[in-house]
């Protein structure tokens, strides 16, 4: 028990101060041992097993599992962030560019608020506009304290609240499979997103 | 014959147990709120936790299987793997039956976040959030805030270095002032927002609030240098995902204080 906890402790210290936070590839490997044939069977992995209900920034209700069937890349962000958000956005943005227009048919980017108190179905759209993010692959989310932490939990994204009007937020961004299954994590702002499009294009190819 | 009353006896006091720890799903304490300094903070960054209830008890391995009786789609073969990974329920011998090695007191490990919340949910409750936990589990048999005491930081320490505590019957170590047992002795917990602590990856500007905790000359600014016990606890939960299933990690369920 003592060794496990001095490897864990280590593990954090290592990858906490391993310089440059803004330069880590994470890719992960969770692709369906078994393909469905059917398309509406959804796998153990999917994030359509969630239940959660959310709405858009044209103040539409949806679920999630509507969005089956696309490619979601998805961010967490908040409006009122000053400091890594646009960065975040603008890595979305800069992954939306690379995406031919046959592909983009297929892809949604997705932007889900980690602040949902402060992020009004209004103010997602004004910020969806002052971010010329309106066409329709963009679509911003926003649901309930307990949905989005649980999704956040999904994601592997950390975040807490640390002024009324800030949080602290892990960096990720996540390629979902037209089944919801994450088939890629980019981390880090600013970082190459080489895979993170090669994964987009593989997937809306087949 | 006297050996047949005997076992007859134990048996009865097993069951007892076993039903004692079904019945205790209510069982809760009232916990006075109060402003506290957590430990990455500093004076300026007091937390205040409003007033809750707390299971008096970590949930057990009994109650747990009643909860999957009840909710078929937490049993070990039906779980999804998006909500509980493949440690979940791992000693259990099948779908609904416990490891009989283990008592139906000791509390329930090896499930997920995802099913911790579920449970509590199941109950009418919701898991602790990370300021609750850490409020109620400073306290010691006397004291609201038993930190300061090396004594009682060695304490929760030496545990961490017993090996299989988790296999221990609720109850076994000490009840705090509040009327709360085991929130340290025998296993880890979760909490509602364990994924608050970060440790790699944040935003740039916000890098500083976790992060100086576990960084060379920025942990000095750690309010309570003793209290490496919960450096361990921040530590473990920023490194654990929602889905994982730890061995030595359960939980107990929290609830909003009535009036």
């Amino acid at each position: 028990m003592k060794y496990i906890i001095n490897v864990v402790v280590l593990f954090i210290l290592f990858t906490s101060c391993s310089g440059d936070m803004g330069n880590k590839n994470q890719e992960s490997t969770t692709s369906s041992e078994v393909e469905d044939v059917e398309t509406n069977v959804i796998s153990d992995l999917s994030i359509y097993n969630l239940p959660s209900k959310w709405t858009t920034q044209n103040n539409q209700e949806i679920e999630l599992n509507s969005l089956q069937g696309d490619v979601l890349v998805m961010v967490m962000i908040y409006t009122s962030c000053k400091a890594a958000c646009p960065r975040l956005v603008a890595d979305m943005r800069n992954i939306d560019v690379q995406i031919p227009e046959k592909n983009k048919k297929n892809v949604k980017f997705i932007l889900v608020s980690i602040d949902p108190k402060t992020d009004t179905p209004e103010r997602l759209k004004a910020f969806s506009i002052e971010n010329k993010m309106e066409e329709d692959q963009w679509l911003f989310l926003r649901g309930d304290e307990e949905s989005t932490r649980e999704f956040a939990a999904v994601l592997a994204v950390n975040y807490k609240r640390i002024s009324p009007l800030d949080f602290t937020h892990s960096n990720i961004i996540s390629v979902f499979n037209q089944k919801g299954e994450l088939e890629h994590q980019q981390e880090g702002l600013g970082v190459d997103n080489k895979e993170t499009v090669e994964t987009i294009l593989a997937l809306t190819s087949k | 014959m006297a050996l047949v009353f005997r076992i007859i006896y134990s048996f009865l006091l097993l069951i007892s147990t076993t039903v004692i720890g079904v019945s205790q799903s209510d069982n809760m304490v009232y916990i006075k709120g109060g402003a506290y300094v957590p430990l990455y903070g500093n004076d300026s960054s007091r937390v205040v936790v409003n007033d809750f209830l707390l299971d008096i008890y970590p949930v057990t391995r009994a109650e747990y299987l009643n909860f999957v009786k009840n909710n078929p789609e937490w049993t070990k073969s039906a779980v999804k793997r998006i909500f509980a990974d493949g440690n979940y329920l791992i000693s259990w011998k099948d779908d609904y039956t416990l490891n009989q090695k283990i008592s139906g007191s000791a509390p329930i490990t090896n499930v997920s976040w995802f099913a911790a919340k579920n449970y509590c949910k199941a109950q009418g409750k919701r898991l602790p959030t990370i300021d609750e936990w850490e409020f109620a589990a400073m306290a010691d048999e006397t004291r609201i805030d038993a930190r300061p005491d090396s004594l009682y930081n060695q304490y929760i320490l030496s545990w961490y270095e017993t090996p299989k505590a988790f296999n221990k019957e609720i109850g076994s170590t000490f009840k705090n002032i509040w009327g709360v047992y085991d929130l340290h002795g025998l296993v880890w917990e979760w909490t509602q927002d364990f994924n608050s602590v970060l440790l790699s990856g944040e935003s740039r500007k916000d890098v500083d609030a976790d992060r100086n905790l576990f960084c060379g000359s920025g942990s000095i600014g750690a309010t309570d240098l003793m209290n490496y016990a919960a450096f361990m606890r921040y530590a473990f939960r920023g490194s654990i995902k929602a889905n994982y299933s730890v061995k030595n990690l359960g939980f107990r369920c929290a609830n909003k204080a009535q009036k």
